[in-house]
């Protein structure tokens, strides 16, 4: 989740590696008899299934087919490059990715740092805080349509009581569905994202702190010269992992909108799913999903250079 | 951090942003349950209010008798089970060399783990549903159940190493000193270490597939196999119109389970989290 960035116990984990080194379970078949019960589903049903769909990319597989199937090149990509319909979905995805990720952010970070004080109630709030986390992803969408209703919505009604007008239908404006949406996943993946800086935050040294505070530095400061460098890596990670788990999202949107109106939320998961469960064209979606994990490659790999550079700094 | 050195306002500043957090955080659950308890009058006004004035059960009634939702749950409940199971089952022995041992393979698991985050589900899903169609597995609970145990493993995978590390190795090289077998320290000495932490694993398994909806919407067609996050969208209808009151009954029972579970492993989850992220 977090991925090895944090460095808690350092002093631990080096003493291991060396012993590690010496070989232990490495040389010994029992490892090989321990894995084997989760290797071979993992190979069947995670790396052959990717490797296979990779592959159906570059034929013309369809659902219910009585001719057999064929290779047909780089036919699909090139047919994806001209279809604006997905690359409107695209820059949806793109724009809900991004809209969901940094907003998500900066208030989980704010919320970890309050929960990093002594406040009264902190047991209160961490608990609140992680209840989206344990909603399946179809109620959190059936709430926030029940919030966004038009009539009984309680959305419109205050705005009705703060005499702001009589209020919209969030979910069907061809302006308003967008923003509605990122509002719920911003809302959803809170969670994950505060737990994370959190735990990044009980790892920053605290007597830095102290010996900040006593030289007179004031908050501010002490967060970007204290606070914010060992949390950075934290940081780094779960913004990566969220903007990839926002770009792949599926059952959010399907509830709220189904991907309208007009298109207008239509994630490129919710076209892809169409395209090979509604349409039956498995080939053409197979190759969309390819250029997903191309796109989300190329942010990964901007990621770790990005994490490189910070510990070169560190 | 230093309290004294923050002032009052800055005390009274904090308290309030909490309390905004907490309402954000708070108020679609409260508004999904005050829905759920309305009778259809009050959904129907154009003043909605938060306390229900003439609350009534009859949503969760007509919920019941419109959706078979309790053959839904009963589905969910196997499927989760199982799932849960058999991921911990197979992940634990598997956990135990990743974090024992730091071979090729356990660099090619660890990197499995890390970039089977990162797959579009709509690249796997498409092979998924050809390979099990070929085996008749499409619209059984068991096809959705293998499904679900591979996703389950890179979390369980993760949490669980985390959980090993925590075991000093030192216990484990006492018993071997001591005389016991490879199988005897493993079941002894380190499993009953293990358990607490194997426990709150297949917890959370169970709430992931519980959860779950992409994999079961694809891969369950008919409605008497049909798990409990595909049963609640049939009651949206066509074109988002939806009858308020059974649509947030339904949804409120259907998370009750999660949260209650949730409540239970919270702080075992947070500090596996912490545990995983350990550099190794």
């Amino acid at each position: 989740m977090i991925s090895a960035t944090t460095t808690a116990q350092p002093e631990k984990s080096t003493s291991r590696n060396t012993r590690n080194t010496k070989g232990g379970l490495a040389a010994d078949h029992g490892a090989w008899f321990l894995v084997l019960p989760a290797l071979i589903p993992i190979l069947l049903l995670s790396v052959g299934p990717l490797l296979y769909g990779i592959a159906l990319a570059f034929t013309d597989s369809q659902a219910g087919r009585t001719e057999p199937t064929q290779w047909i090149g780089t036919l699909n990509f090139q047919d994806l490059l001209h279809d604006t319909l997905f690359w409107d979905s695209f820059r949806i995805g793109l724009l809900w990715a991004v809209g969901v990720t940094v907003p998500q952010f900066l208030l989980a970070l704010g919320l970890a740092l309050l929960l990093d004080q002594r406040l009264r109630l902190r047991w209160l709030a961490r608990a609140l805080a992680i209840v989206p986390w344990a909603m399946p992803e179809v109620v959190v969408g059936i709430m926030w349509r029940l919030v966004y209703n038009p009539d009984a919505g309680i959305l419109n009604e205050t705005i009705r009581d703060l005499g702001l007008g009589v209020g919209r239908d969030w979910l069907t404006g061809l302006a308003t569905a967008l923003p509605a949406v990122i509002i719920v996943g911003i809302w959803a993946g809170m969670p994950q994202t505060t737990v994370a800086l959190l735990a990044g935050l009980q790892n920053t040294p605290h007597e830095l702190h102290e010996a900040a505070a006593l030289d007179g530095a004031g908050a501010w400061r002490r967060f970007c010269t204290v606070t914010w460098p060992a949390l950075r890596p934290v940081a780094l990670a779960i913004t990566a992992l969220n903007f990839i788990w926002n770009f792949n999202s599926f059952a959010l949107v399907y509830v709220l909108t189904g991907g309208g109106p007009g298109g207008r939320t239509r994630l490129p998961m919710l076209f892809a799913y169409e395209e090979a469960f509604r349409y039956g064209q498995f080939g053409y979606a197979a190759a969309m999903g390819c250029v997903m994990v191309a796109v989300i490659s190329v942010m990964l790999a901007f990621y770790l250079v990005g994490r490189l550079k910070g510990s070169e700094d560190a | 951090m230093t309290a004294q050195r923050i002032g009052r306002a800055g005390r009274a500043g904090q308290y309030a942003a909490l309390l905004a957090y907490l309402v954000f955080l708070a108020f679609p659950f409260l508004w999904l349950i005050s829905t759920a308890f309305k009778p259809p009058r009050e959904l129907g006004s154009l003043h909605p209010t938060w306390i229900p004035e003439d609350p009534t059960l009859a949503n969760f009634r007509q919920a019941f008798d419109e959706q078979p939702l309790l053959r839904a749950a009963g589905n969910s409940l196997v499927a989760a089970l199982a799932a849960a199971l058999v991921a911990v089952v197979i992940a634990t022995p598997m956990a135990y060399v990743m974090a024992r041992n730091r071979g090729r393979l356990t660099t090619a698991a660890t990197g499995w783990v890390v970039v089977s985050q990162a797959f579009p589900f709509v690249l796997v899903i498409i092979p998924l549903f050809l390979i099990l169609k070929n085996f008749h597995l499409i619209n059984t609970l068991s096809g959705l159940i293998m499904v679900y145990v591979v996703w389950s493993l890179p979390f369980a995978l993760w949490m669980l190493v985390g959980y090993v590390r925590a075991v000093p190795r030192e216990l484990e090289e006492a018993a071997a000193v001591d005389g016991a077998g490879r199988l005897r320290t493993l079941v002894s000495v380190t499993a009953p270490l293990l358990a607490p932490g194997i426990v709150a694993t297949a917890l959370f398994a169970f709430i992931t597939a519980w959860n779950e909806f992409f994999f079961a919407l694809v891969l369950l067609k008919t409605p008497e196999k049909q798990t409990l996050p595909v049963v609640l969208t049939h009651f949206l209808g066509a074109e988002g119109v939806a009858d308020l009151g059974p649509l947030a009954a339904a949804a409120f029972l259907a998370t009750i389970p999660s949260l209650v579970i949730f409540a239970i492993i919270q702080k075992r989850i947070t500090g596996g989290m912490l545990a995983g992220a350990v550099k190794s």
